[in-house]
């Protein structure tokens, strides 16, 4: 099998195992090309992509933008900041605007859940969601994943559990689906809070107990406190969230056993976790880094072959 | 739809050892040079020959990798089915070495223009030669010619030249497939 079942990213849950599994294989040899002296290869030559970013992102948005030039696209940036997006024009307007440059792949980021799905719909280029509001982050989730099959082997029979602000969260989402796809346990922890009501509808147990959920699981997935989507308090203060939720190095070592580390970034410090949990050997928050680029080669690789 | 033997297994071994002595006639002890076999068909061959060299003729230490070209290829969203990779396994850099690369058929160069692109992510080469096991004569798409072949092949467009080896399908043979 070497072909996509979609044409688009628009979240995990429209991708199935297979295609997993060939997104990870093409990451694998991307890996390989990124550890070269050049590091690029002309794959994408005729191909023009366009980077729309309707909310703030650094560290995706730049992850994205070496992969393209990585692959030899054409690339485009807009931001919604300086744009005409400002004097009102509609989003199907500004994207078929962009579009009639010739551009033949769009990857987006919305405050909106469900952007790129209405957006597919409208337009004919392919796109790939990079993130939309609290509902997917597809390119993370898969980073996440094969982070994990790197390190722990693979992802089948894993115990994950994602900690934090599950309820703001599209990587949580993603990350649920991409890893019980793959055959991984996924439990929850935090505050009660901004945990959602039906979240134990996807097959995700809710543990109320950081400790408790350390011990149970291979892996910690440590999500960031969300402070701008907080449109209310949703715990008493940063320091007692910390208290509760928060992994240092003494909670670590007390645990008997190793666990892995990851965190999505961009890092509260101090506050999810401590500066010697961020940077110990369990931590593989900079590999995530790493292989974030090689997946999004891959992920649009693929869909560009599928572009006539 | 005709298949002929081109090589039998008996001519095929006389063929590596013959290449592999051309190759060691050129680059002696192969301390600046570097074998490379091409994902995926042309690995087989560069196993072999490294195989001989190693066993027979005693040489120690020859850089050997293999090199996938998916990437660098010029029909890129103009076939029918999308292109599946293979891996790429150079753990040395190429600066200033003398490059064998390794394939089991030349047919119209295009895989080899490939390569030749492919290989400079790996340093600037001092020198590029191209070892086949069959060349196809008149089929070719681009000025491209072996340092070193087997066999050469009159074979006409629609026809198809299936190289078979020992380790994957059970025998060392070249045929002739036509319409």
């Amino acid at each position: 099998m070497s072909e996509l079942s979609v044409r688009h990213l628009l979240g995990i849950k429209y991708l199935n195992q297979k295609d997993i599994d060939l997104i990870f294989e093409t990451a694998d040899h991307f890996k390989e090309v990124l550890g070269r002296p050049i590091k690029k290869v002309p794959s994408l030559r005729d191909i023009t992509i366009a980077n729309i970013f309707f909310e703030s992102s650094t560290r995706t948005r730049l992850s994205f933008e070496l992969a393209e030039k990585r692959l030899s696209a054409d690339v485009i940036n807009f931001s919604a900041a300086q744009s005409s997006v400002k004097k009102g024009e509609t989003l199907i307007d500004t994207v078929n605007n962009i579009l009639s440059m010739k551009v033949d792949m769009v990857v987006m980021r919305h405050p909106n859940p469900g952007a790129g799905i209405f957006l597919s719909r409208h337009v004919k280029a392919s796109i790939v969601n990079a993130g939309d509001g609290a509902h997917e982050h597809p390119t993370q989730a898969l980073l996440d994943s094969y982070s994990i099959r790197e390190k722990l082997g693979g992802v089948g029979g894993k115990k994950v559990v994602i900690v934090g602000d599950i309820l703001h969260s599209r990587v949580a989402l993603s990350n649920i689906f991409a890893l019980q796809m793959q055959g991984a346990e996924v439990r929850v922890c935090g505050p009660k809070t901004l945990i959602p009501k039906y979240v134990e509808s996807l097959g995700v147990r809710v543990e109320p107990d950081l400790r408790t959920a350390l011990q149970w699981c291979d892996v910690a997935n440590m999500l960031r406190v969300q402070n701008e989507r907080m449109d209310m308090s949703y715990f008493p203060s940063t320091r007692e969230y910390s208290r509760q939720f928060g992994i240092d190095k003494a909670l670590l070592e007390s645990l008997g056993k190793e666990i892995v580390i990851m965190h999505p970034g961009p890092i509260n410090r101090g506050v999810e976790i401590t500066s010697d949990v961020a940077d110990s050997h369990q931590s593989i928050i900079l590999n995530q880094v790493e292989n974030g680029v090689a997946i999004r080669m891959a992920v649009i690789y693929l869909l560009a072959s599928q572009i006539k | 739809m005709s298949q002929h033997v081109l090589l039998n297994s008996k001519e095929i071994d006389i063929i590596l050892h013959r290449l592999a002595c051309q190759l060691l006639e050129n680059h002696l002890d192969f301390s600046d040079s570097v074998l490379i076999g091409m994902q995926p068909r042309g690995t087989y061959l560069a196993h072999r020959l490294l195989a001989i060299l190693e066993r027979e003729y005693k040489v120690k230490h020859i850089p050997f990798g293999l090199l996938d070209i998916t990437f660098y290829r010029d029909d890129f969203r103009r076939g029918d089915k999308p292109l599946a990779a293979s891996s790429t396994q150079i753990d040395f850099l190429v600066e200033g070495k003398r490059v064998v690369l390794i394939d089991d058929v030349l047919y119209t160069g295009r895989s080899i223009r490939a390569a030749l692109t492919a290989i400079q992510s790996f340093g600037r080469p001092g020198s590029i030669e191209l070892l086949t096991l069959i060349d196809r004569r008149f089929s070719r798409h681009l000025p491209i010619q072996p340092d070193y072949r087997g066999r050469q092949v009159d074979a006409i467009g629609g026809d198809k030249v299936k190289v078979c080896w020992e380790e994957n399908e059970g025998e060392d043979a070249v045929y002739l497939i036509s319409k």
